[in-house]
C-alpha cells in the first residue's frame, strides 16, 4: 500500500452522533489513518490529557506528562454541535494550551452558517467541513497533519522546551511562507495572553515577520 | 432464481430508490467504503440508523404529549434525526425533519404532530425498503454471485 509504519498518523474523532462516528471512522481508517473516536469534547480532552493538566496545576504529577508521551494525535477532527462542549469550545481549549496547539483541528456540521465557518477559523481551525462528510473531504486532511510532522522534524523529536524555545523561528517561518490569515491572528492571539518574558520577546519578532 | 435475474432486480429496485427520493448520493458514498476488509459497513451504519430513529420517534412522542410542549428538547431531537438521516443518504426523512424544524419554531404543537405523522410513516417506509434492498442483497450471495452492483 505504500504506508510504512513512521507514516501512520493518528486522528482524534469528536462527535455526539454513534452514526457519524461509524461514518468518520470508516472514511478516516480507508484513509489509512489510526482513529480514536470519542463522543464528547471532554472526552476529547480527557484523552489528549489536557483536563488533568488544569486539575493538578503547573507542578503536574507523573500522571499528565506520561499521557502526553503516550498519546499522539496528529489531528483532531470534531462536530460542531455537541451539547455541553461544543466543537468550537474544544477548538479554542486546543489552541489555548501550550502542549496541543500545533494539532491541527477540523471542525465538521450539518449546517452552512458563513458566521460560524469564520469563528471557526479565527480560532485556528484548519478546515471546515460541512456534513455528510465525504472521501474527498478526507483526503484535504494530509496537508495539514503533514504541515506538523515537517514543523515537529526541525525542531528535533517534538520535546516540549524546544517547543518553545523554537517558537519564534516558527512564527518566522510562518509569516514567510505566507499562512492563511486566521493562522496569523491566532498567533497574535497567543501573544495578547502575555505570558513569559521570553514570549515577550517573541511578540516584537512576530509583528516584524507579519510586516 | 439465477444470480442475473437478481442483479438485475437488485439494480432496478435500487434505481426506484434514488428516483423516488428514498435514496440520495450519500447512500451511494456509504456502498463505497465498504469492501471484502469491510462487507457489512452499510448494514451495520442503517441498523444504527433505525436503532437511532426509533429511540428519537419515542421521544418525540413524549415530548409532544406533555400538557406544556418543550420545544427546544423537540427541535434538538429533530436536529437530530436530520442529521443521522443525511448522513446515510434517508433524503426523504431528512426533508421532513427539515419542516419539523420550522414548524417547531412556530411553537405549533397541531403542527408538530403531523410531522412526525409524517415522519413516522416515512420511516416505517424506508426501514421495508432497506430491508428488501439487503435482502436482495443476500439472495445474490447466497446465488454465489457478489454483492455489489
Amino acid at each position: 500500500m505504500g504506508v510504512d509504519a513512521e507514516s501512520q498518523f493518528h486522528v482524534l474523532a469528536v462527535d455526539d452522533s454513534i452514526i457519524d462516528r461509524k461514518l468518520i471512522e470508516r472514511l478516516l481508517k480507508t484513509s489509512s489513518y489510526q482513529v480514536t473516536t470519542v463522543d464528547s469534547g471532554s472526552k476529547a480532552l480527557e484523552f489528549l490529557g489536557l483536563l488533568e493538566d488544569e486539575q493538578s496545576g503547573s507542578d503536574s504529577p507523573s500522571v499528565s506528562s506520561h499521557a502526553h508521551q503516550v498519546v499522539e494525535v496528529n489531528l483532531i477532527i470534531t462536530d460542531y454541535c455537541m451539547p455541553g462542549m461544543t466543537g468550537y469550545d474544544l477548538l479554542k481549549r486546543v489552541k489555548e494550551s501550550s502542549s496541543l496547539r500545533n494539532i491541527p483541528v477540523v471542525i465538521m456540521s450539518s449546517e452552512n452558517v458563513p458566521s460560524r465557518i469564520n469563528r471557526c477559523l479565527e480560532e485556528g481551525a484548519e478546515e471546515f467541513f460541512l456534513k455528510p462528510v465525504r472521501l474527498s473531504d478526507v483526503h484535504r486532511l494530509k496537508p495539514h497533519i503533514m504541515k506538523t510532522k515537517v514543523k515537529e522534524k526541525k525542531r528535533g523529536e517534538g520535546q516540549e522546551e524546544e517547543r518553545e524555545k523554537c517558537h519564534e523561528g516558527e512564527v518566522q517561518s510562518i509569516g514567510k511562507q505566507q499562512q492563511p490569515e486566521h493562522q496569523i491572528s491566532n498567533k497574535r492571539k497567543s501573544m495578547e495572553e502575555g505570558l513569559s518574558p521570553d514570549r515577550t520577546r517573541l511578540r516584537y519578532s512576530d509583528v516584524a515577520a507579519v510586516v | 432464481m439465477d444470480v442475473v435475474q437478481l442483479k438485475r432486480q437488485l439494480i432496478a429496485f435500487t434505481e426506484l430508490l434514488y428516483r423516488e427520493g428514498f435514496l440520495d448520493e450519500q447512500f451511494n458514498q456509504l456502498q463505497q467504503l465498504q469492501d471484502e476488509n469491510n462487507p457489512n459497513f452499510v448494514a451495520e451504519v442503517v441498523t444504527l440508523f433505525f436503532e437511532d430513529a426509533e429511540r428519537i420517534l419515542n421521544e418525540l412522542a413524549n415530548n409532544l404529549d406533555q400538557q406544556s410542549v418543550d420545544f427546544k428538547k423537540v427541535d434538538a431531537h429533530v436536529h437530530q434525526l436530520k442529521g443521522s438521516s443525511s448522513s446515510i443518504g434517508a433524503q426523504r426523512i431528512q426533508r421532513v425533519c427539515i419542516i419539523f424544524r420550522t414548524v417547531c419554531n412556530e411553537k405549533n404543537v397541531e403542527g408538530c404532530l403531523k410531522c412526525l405523522q409524517q415522519l413516522k410513516h416515512e420511516y416505517a417506509l424506508m426501514k421495508s425498503k432497506l430491508e428488501t434492498l439487503f435482502n436482495l442483497e443476500q439472495q445474490i450471495l447466497a446465488a454465489g454471485g457478489p454483492p455489489s452492483i
